[in-house]
């Protein structure tokens, strides 16, 4: 075990970032023509990060493997972005949204970094709104806000229900700008499937072209992983189908350090589950638990139509346990919350492994609010309610929509059903505060690292700290590490560690085809994600996670010997490219199961069941767990720890409350 | 319930194609268009067949990946609807279902139901955006936007790229989508010092990829899964002649 340095300046942690940017080293504009950068991934994190470095001069290659840049997952983020701006005037700071950070990832997280994320969210949404993002405004035409879990302000910036869209298409344009001077090569419809490591630094990457299937080399002074999270471990899960581990997995298998994998965020407000075909879960908007009111009825098996069950038979669970945050406590406590009131045999619907989520008391309370804006003394209740209705509409119009196409039902008239999904993940590869890895030369941005949110991230920060990676960090700490590179001259895709990495991804593709089992890549998938969800999910114990990493090793064993892909590799072939990713799903599932079993404490996101307070909360163990976890390929044999210390020196981690 | 499905079959751009029936028993009403295709898809992998390639990604309706011309329509009989959020219960046992790519020689198909709609990205590339440097911007709130302007941005913003408009149009005009991106931007102030020079550089890529001329039949907007309006395209003519007269 080593002891992992995190770079993370001296100094008072408000002037660390300040300091640091006048202090490291720079590229200068001629120096920059002759450097190649390597961006994998095209989200909020990639998409910002090559526009910004190609601004700079860099020559980029920028790689998405969807059939356009656009069309990143990123795209899918419903609810906001924080910001530090406190343009509310309701105290909001660069300090409250550093310690409500912290908090909220219980303390599992770097300070310095944190308080960097606080300090650049601020340029983000200025710079946001001059690509022409178009945020919700108010009647003034200045910004509109609205609160998130977790936090007493009002510090989310949003659009509609599309705010991932927006931000994503900000970031679009400014890489398309950059492709269209030439700065940018972009590569769409291809899949990383190597890192190559040259006298012991990054320095390209092997990607397979998705539409011929060829292999091709790329090379690079630096490569930035911006791929994303890996939250499809789980099969089922609020991520769009094609996210998937593999970039960062190949990283990990060529050295870099993957930290704490078992911090999976589980989201309390998805549709549930409706049957076994079913192939991914459709979040509801964090923004939702703003005005709705969460319950189960006080009654077990109660089969009443929710409209039918009077005021005072219903459990408002959250608000009754948690009269400070109420509905709006973070992510982690209201999605244990849930299952614990379904497990108790208090859910609804027909697999009672669901909550109402009640928009009818907002729609009467915005309903009265508008009557008495236009000046009616007396509306009737059908006119408040249709007043409501139309406000509601206005803010999450989108959200109910598309709650009514999945479901069926109208979400205006009876309450959504609702279950927690796995939706975000915290874990990642390990970086440094330069969000470098322990890779020389291989930079880790946005969801693909572990940097920020420790235990469990508060809602509309994963966004932020996207763009706040891509626009406002790695282009000063890019150059630091990039001064030693200015006569290195370009790198030649000859060499043998080029001709080495292509061939371990051709015998893996090889190996791959020539199965030739009976079992389909889906069937391996879906059995890896009901083990994770069972052992590995919202409650996890020593027992089962010991279960679990016997029955992984089992199910690779089987798929290695049964799974079948169809077709050639030489040409489109959607089921290889979802084996390849199964693939690394198999070893992570495996991976993540030894995390949570490292940490006897429960804490954020991971809930170990031997280890909570009498009325079921974290509990959490500063003494023995105040680490990041960064865990080294175990190459067949288990893998090897090693810790990062974290030190809080300004702010003293305390039993989280949000009673 | 039983469905019968005729799909498009084409193994790589150079191939042939042909329409292939299909037959799927004991689809249910809950699950989504693309699940369907998944549970085909099994079948097809058990059976030692070949898998129908689709695009899709988000299956939330919001990526624009998803793109199949379903019995006659882009995206299938519901208005307002992604081939993702399309659902079962809105067809009937025993129904035969036709299945094709979107057709337009600007969107080249690359296998099955997978077209090649790069030209789109080439068209914002062309001046689908507003030249800002990172770290140049003022406040966020330096600049009020009346809210009724920013409203009508984001509407034309919303669009996702998904060339439905493309596939429906008789013309196989990009019309829509260019419009949406030129109205989003013109209507901002941060879109006014590009302005002309936007319009312009946008509909001349857009002609060059070989996308037709719109002639007003309206069938973009109505099979838009973002209900994006047709006075984008108005707009957007505006700008465009505006921009040519200022430029001669
Ligand atoms: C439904 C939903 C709603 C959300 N809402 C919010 C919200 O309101 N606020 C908030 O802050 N956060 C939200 N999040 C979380 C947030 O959207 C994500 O964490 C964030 O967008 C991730 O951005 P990213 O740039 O790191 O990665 P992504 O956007 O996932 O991009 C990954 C990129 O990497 C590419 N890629 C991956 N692997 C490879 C490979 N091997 N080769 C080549 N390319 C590869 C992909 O093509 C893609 O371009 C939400 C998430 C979900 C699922
Ligand atoms: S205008 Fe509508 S149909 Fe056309 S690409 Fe945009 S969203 Fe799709
Ligand atoms: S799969 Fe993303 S819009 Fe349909």
């Amino acid at each position: 075990m080593s002891v992992l340095n995190s770079k993370i300046p001296a100094g008072p942690l408000a002037d660390k970032w300040k300091n640091h940017k006048n202090s490291i080293r720079l590229v200068n504009p001629a120096n920059k023509r002759s450097i190649d950068v390597i961006v994998v991934g095209t989200g909020l994190a990639g998409a910002s990060a090559a526009a910004s470095l190609a601004e700079m001069g860099y020559k980029v290659k920028a790689f998405c493997f969807q059939d356009s840049p656009r069309r990143a997952h990123s795209i899918a983020a419903q609810g906001g972005i924080n910001a530090a701006k406190n343009y509310r005037n309701d105290g909001d700071s660069v300090h409250r949204l550093f310690y409500d950070t912290i908090k909220g990832g219980d303390y599992r997280s770097r300070e310095a970094n944190v308080h960097r994320l606080a300090e650049v969210s601020v340029n983000i949404i200025d710079q946001c709104v001059a690509q022409g993002v178009p945020f919700a405004r108010e009647y003034g035409g200045l910004l509109d806000n609205r609160s998130f879990g977790g936090v007493q302000v009002s510090r989310t910036f949003y659009a509609k229900g599309q705010t991932g869209q927006q931000l994503l298409l900000g970031a679009y344009s400014a890489l398309s700008r950059q492709v269209s001077v030439g700065q940018v090569k972009m590569y769409h419809r291809h899949e990383m499937l190597d890192v190559v490591m040259i006298d012991g630094k990054a320095r390209g990457i092997i990607a397979r072209n998705l539409v011929t299937g060829e292999l091709e080399r790329h090379s690079a002074h630096a490569v930035l992983l911006c791929t994303g999270g890996y939250g499809n471990v789980f099969f089922l899960s609020t991520n769009a189908m094609g996210s998937n581990v593999t970039a960062t997995w190949k990283a990990h298998r060529k050295g870099a350090y993957f930290a704490n994998p078992c911090f999976t965020q589980i989201h309390p407000t998805c549709i549930p589950v409706s049957g076994d075909y079913q192939s991914k879960l459709t979040l509801m908007s964090e923004s939702l638990r703003n005005d709705g009111r969460i319950w189960v009825p006080k009654k077990q098996n109660d089969t009443r139509r929710p409209v039918d069950i009077p005021e005072e038979e219903r459990d408002y669970y959250l608000e009754r346990r948690y009269p400070a945050f109420g509905n709006l406590v973070p992510r982690d406590v209201a999605s244990r919350a849930a299952k614990e009131r379904c497990d108790a045999g208090y859910g609804v619907g027909q697999s009672k492994m669901a909550v109402y989520l009640d928009y009818a008391s907002a729609i009467q309370r915005y309903g009265t609010l508008e009557a008495n804006k236009l000046g009616e003394s007396q509306p009737s209740a059908q006119r408040i309610t249709e007043l409501g209705t139309q406000v509601v509409a206005s803010k999450y119009g989108n959200l109910f929509e598309m709650y009514e196409k999945i479901t069926g039902d109208n979400p205006y008239e009876t309450p959504m059903r609702i279950y927690p999904a796995v939706h975000y993940t915290m874990g990642g590869l390990w970086v440094d505060y330069n969000l470098m890895s322990n890779l020389p030369g291989l930079f880790v941005l946005g969801e693909a690292n572990f940097s920020d949110h420790g235990a469990n991230r508060l809602g509309a920060s994963a966004l932020m700290q996207g763009l706040a990676d891509g626009y406002f960090v790695v282009p000063y700490t890019l150059g630091d590490y990039l001064a030693d590179d200015i006569r290195t001259g370009s790198i030649s895709t000859n060499d043998p560690a080029f001709d080495e990495a292509e061939k371990s991804v051709q015998d893996q593709i090889n190996r791959l085809m020539n199965i030739g089992g009976s079992k389909s890549v889906d069937y391996f998938h879906k059995a890896l994600g009901k083990i994770m969800w069972d052992k590995c999910g919202m409650a996890r114990s020593e027992e089962g996670l010991k279960q679990a990493i016997s029955e992984i090793q089992a199910l690779r064993e089987e798929f290695y010997a049964q799974v079948r892909v169809p077709g050639s590799a030489n040409e489109m072939n959607p089921e290889l490219e979802k084996a390849i990713r199964v693939a690394d799903f198999l070893e992570l599932g495996e991976l993540m199961c030894y995390d949570a079993l490292n940490r006897n404490e429960s804490c954020g996101g991971h809930f170990r069941e031997e280890y909570q307070t009498e009325d079921g909360e974290a509990l959490r163990n500063d003494e023995e767990y105040s680490y990041v976890a960064a865990w080294e390929y175990g190459h067949g044999k288990a893998p090897i720890l090693h810790k990062e210390d974290l030190n809080f020196e300004n702010v003293k981690p305390s039993t989280r409350s949000y009673k | 319930m039983r469905l019968n499905l005729k799909i498009w079959r084409q193994k790589s751009a150079k191939a042939n194609g042909k329409m292939v029936d299909y037959t799927l028993n004991e689809v249910n009403p809950e699950m989504s268009f693309l699940e369907m295709m998944d549970v085909l898809n099994q079948q097809l992998v058990e059976w030692g067949d070949e898998p129908v390639a689709f695009d899709h990604d988000c299956r939330e309706g919001i990526c624009g990946m998803c793109s199949m011309f379903i019995n006659g329509r882009a995206h299938g009989p519901m208005t307002g609807t992604t081939t993702c959020q399309l659902h079962m219960r809105h067809f009937k046992d025993g129904d035969t279902i036709v299945i094709e790519p979107w057709r337009a020689a600007a969107f080249p198909v690359i296998k099955d139901l997978m077209v090649d709609r790069s030209a789109f990205d080439r068209i914002i590339q062309a001046g689908g955006y507003v030249s800002v440097n990172t770290g140049s911007a003022p406040d966020a709130n330096a600049l009020p936007i009346p809210k009724e302007n920013a409203d009508m941005a984001f509407d034309a913003a919303t669009c996702i790229g998904c060339g439905a408009c493309v596939a429906t149009c008789k013309n196989a005009s990009a019309m829509l989508f260019v419009g949406a991106k030129i109205s989003q931007l013109s209507l901002l102030p941060q879109g006014q010092p590009e302005r002309e020079e936007r319009a312009i550089r946008m509909v001349e890529q857009m002609d060059k990829e070989g996308f037709g001329n719109c002639t007003n039949t309206g069938a973009c907007e109505v099979e838009c899964p973002k209900g994006i309006s047709i006075e984008n395209i108005a707009r957007m003519n505006r700008e465009y002649l505006k921009a040519k007269i200022a430029q001669k």
